[in-house]
């Protein structure tokens, strides 16, 4: 494990708070990860993970955690726009972008507008699709307990999430995110209707992680995203629900680290 | 004093053991519960209650709206008010309200408000309000933008109403190249416009406003919460620097009279209990999504989530103020009380709540209307003389 640092920089406007460690340098990919609805707090360890091998990056979203909630965050575009305007300020090129859920669908948004400064997108259980065939779990109706439980395969470790009393700091961010996740996602409920005409202009390698028993965006989510992105890779981890960080997180890392190495190898070789 | 005879509309002849299980009636308890038979008498009923309150001396009658719920059967107002324009000749027609937000068009409320307000030679009464938080599950709207799209669909139909010819409207919600609305208000410049809540201090702020001055209604509360969100408004208008008229202010409350105190509560308690525990209430996640209320105001939710969605027995509403029950005498006394104390012009009763009967509903409207109704008028109107 690495600890991650925190700092403060101000993008679009939008005092942003972002956590940032492991190896810095030429040699070290620079990974960006894009966090869930449920907001930086569950992904934190798993960076930490992340960062014994990557240049780890971990933003709170605009309105999300501990960043500011800017006047312009109406949609998920807006989110977009400003993670083009972060890449930009942080100079960061050849980015591996890892986004969970809401962070893949962001993911997805900002590489349909460039992928200038992106090196490969991994798509964890993302939102920005309909789906016709299969049903979305609806967050904002399950009450909190319930949330987790729906979220997680394993009921003990479930029973151990909800065990821990959260201090009013996190309670209060937690709040911060639901309201944040409404604005970018309530309506249309965490798709762009528009996004699938457009998702052929990413031209990165993608790889695509769902887990087999997400009540969220059940696995027919997945599949459909793998056809609407040629070239992309699926794989399906199993026993495991909408947060393969938290409950699979050993597998998960395995599919983001092999990834990552075979595309670094591919790029040393030209 | 004027006295409104408000109603909700239950589907009262919900299978009430069947839906038990149902956290809720709003929402998730499944439309093959309701039965297009019933539905059909109970509108018939509901408003033939509504029509006669103007024989009963109303001053006016109130409908309002929700959607999805067996708490009342009433998706568009428009149709209830409409159905109503034309059965009565004298009352005022309340809307309380139309629901601005839910609406991706509400130029057309500014049409079929107008329509209503001709139809009854200027009978209509405008509610504004954002509908509760079900709402926005039932319909999609984003509870995120709810305040944003109140206040712009408000402007836009205030323009609709008040500047003459074609203009234009452009908001972040809402955009008309041409704003022309025919027919136009019958009232001038446009009918009264009241704004029911729950209670909330934006909503106090922005209605007391002197470019406003909009009459406000607190809804189905604890007499404590009526007595601190009415003082609430009275204090913000002298902060605007003006008085408020006693006419800017409304309660609306379940009331129930028979013949003593003691028929009146054992006659009430399950169809009031049936009311509150099983047609209005639902889990918090219904009530406040997120971005309805404001983010302060959702901090001390978890502490009083309890009193929220938990029961409450009929005794202990009698006892908070939430619900009027007695016999015409002790009815008298506990609103004229009120009255006194908080000067509101406009009692809206809610004479039919949950799962009342049709001659239970009789018996307590002819009793209220008889027997309370013209003592609080004439107390009403000594006070007026005692003040001249």
């Amino acid at each position: 494990m690495a600890a991650l640092t925190k700092a403060v920089v101000e993008i679009s406007g939008c005092k942003t708070t972002l956590r940032r460690g492991g190896p810095q340098g030429q040699s070290a990919p620079t990974l960006l990860y894009l966090h869930g609805a449920g907001g930086s707090g569950n992904v934190l360890r798993f960076a930490e993970q992340l960062a014994e091998r990557f240049d780890v990056i971990l933003p709170d979203h605009p309105g999300f955690g501990e960043s500011d909630l800017p006047g312009w965050l109406d949609n998920i575009h807006d989110a977009a726009y400003f993670y083009l305007d972060l890449l930009k300020h942080l100079n960061l090129r050849d980015v591996h972008v890892v986004g969970s859920s809401l962070g893949g669908w962001i993911a997805m948004e900002i590489a349909v507008r460039s992928t200038e400064r992106i090196k490969s997108l991994v798509l964890s259980g993302a939102a920005g699709l309909n789906s016709k065939v299969a049903r979305r779990g609806d967050i904002f109706m399950w009450e909190p307990s319930q949330r987790i439980r729906n979220m997680i395969v394993d009921q003990s470790l479930a029973d151990k999430i909800l065990s821990i009393k959260p201090t009013d700091e996190q309670a209060a961010i937690a709040v911060k995110n639901e309201f944040a996740t409404a604005r970018l996602a309530w309506e249309p409920r965490f798709f762009d209707p528009h996004l699938h005409k457009w998702l052929h202009r990413i031209d990165v390698p993608v790889q695509i992680v769902w887990g087999d028993a997400d009540k969220v965006f059940p696995l027919p989510f997945g599949e459909q995203l793998q056809r609407h992105l040629p070239g992309s890779a699926l794989t399906v981890i199993p026993k495991c629900g909408h947060l393969p960080h938290v409950e699979q997180a050993d597998r998960f890392k395995a599919i983001i680290t092999g990834f990552i190495d075979s595309l670094v190898g591919r790029g040393a070789a030209a | 004093m004027k006295f409104t005879l408000f109603h909700l509309m239950p589907y009262a002849d919900l299978d009430l053991a069947a839906t038990k299980d149902y956290a809720t009636s709003w929402l998730q308890t499944p439309n093959t519960f309701y039965d297009a038979e019933k539905g059909a008498a109970l509108y018939d009923r509901y408003l033939g209650e509504l029509e006669r309150g103007e024989e009963l001396g109303f001053d006016g009658i109130a409908v309002n709206e929700h959607h999805s719920t067996a708490y009342g059967m009433m998706p568009s107002p428009i149709v209830t008010a409409s159905a109503l324009a034309r059965r009565t000749k004298t009352v005022t027609i309340a809307i309380l309200g139309s629901a601005l937000p839910l609406r991706d068009h509400p130029l057309t409320l500014a049409e079929e408000h107008a329509m209503i307000d001709t139809i009854t030679r200027g009978r209509l009464i405008t509610g504004m309000v954002r509908g509760i938080g079900a709402e926005y599950h039932v319909w999609g709207v984003n509870p995120a933008f709810s305040h944003e799209r109140f206040h712009e669909a408000h402007d836009l139909i205030i323009q609709a109403w008040t500047e003459p010819g074609i203009s234009s409207f452009h908001g972040k919600h809402y955009n008309h190249e041409y704003v022309n609305v025919w027919p136009r208000p019958y009232q001038k410049p446009h009918p009264p416009i009241w704004v029911p809540s729950q209670g909330s201090r934006e909503t106090i702020e922005w209605a007391a406003h002197p470019k406003r001055r909009y009459v406000y209604l607190q809804t189905f509360s604890p007499i404590k919460s009526v007595q601190k969100y009415l003082k609430m408004y009275r204090d913000q208008c002298e902060r605007y620097g003006y008085t408020c008229r006693d006419d800017q202010l409304g309660w609306a409350v379940p009331i129930y009279v028979a013949e003593t105190d003691e028929i009146a509560r054992k006659e009430a308690k399950v169809h009031y209990e049936n009311f509150r525990n099983r047609f209005l209430k639902m889990p918090i996640e219904m009530l406040l999504p997120p971005g309805y209320s404001s983010i302060e105001s959702m901090k001390g939710v978890a502490a009083t989530k309890a009193q929220i969605v938990g029961d409450i027995t009929a005794e202990l509403s009698i006892d908070m103020g939430m619900f009027i029950c007695g016999s015409p005498e002790t009815v008298r006394q506990k609103l004229e009380l009120c009255w006194k104390e908080m000067r509101f012009e406009h009692l809206l009763s809610m004479l039919q709540f949950g799962t009342l009967p049709a001659d239970l509903t009789a018996k307590s409207m002819d009793l209220f209307a008889h027997q309370v109704m013209p003592k609080l008028r004439a107390a009403a109107q000594a006070s007026a003389l005692a003040a001249e």
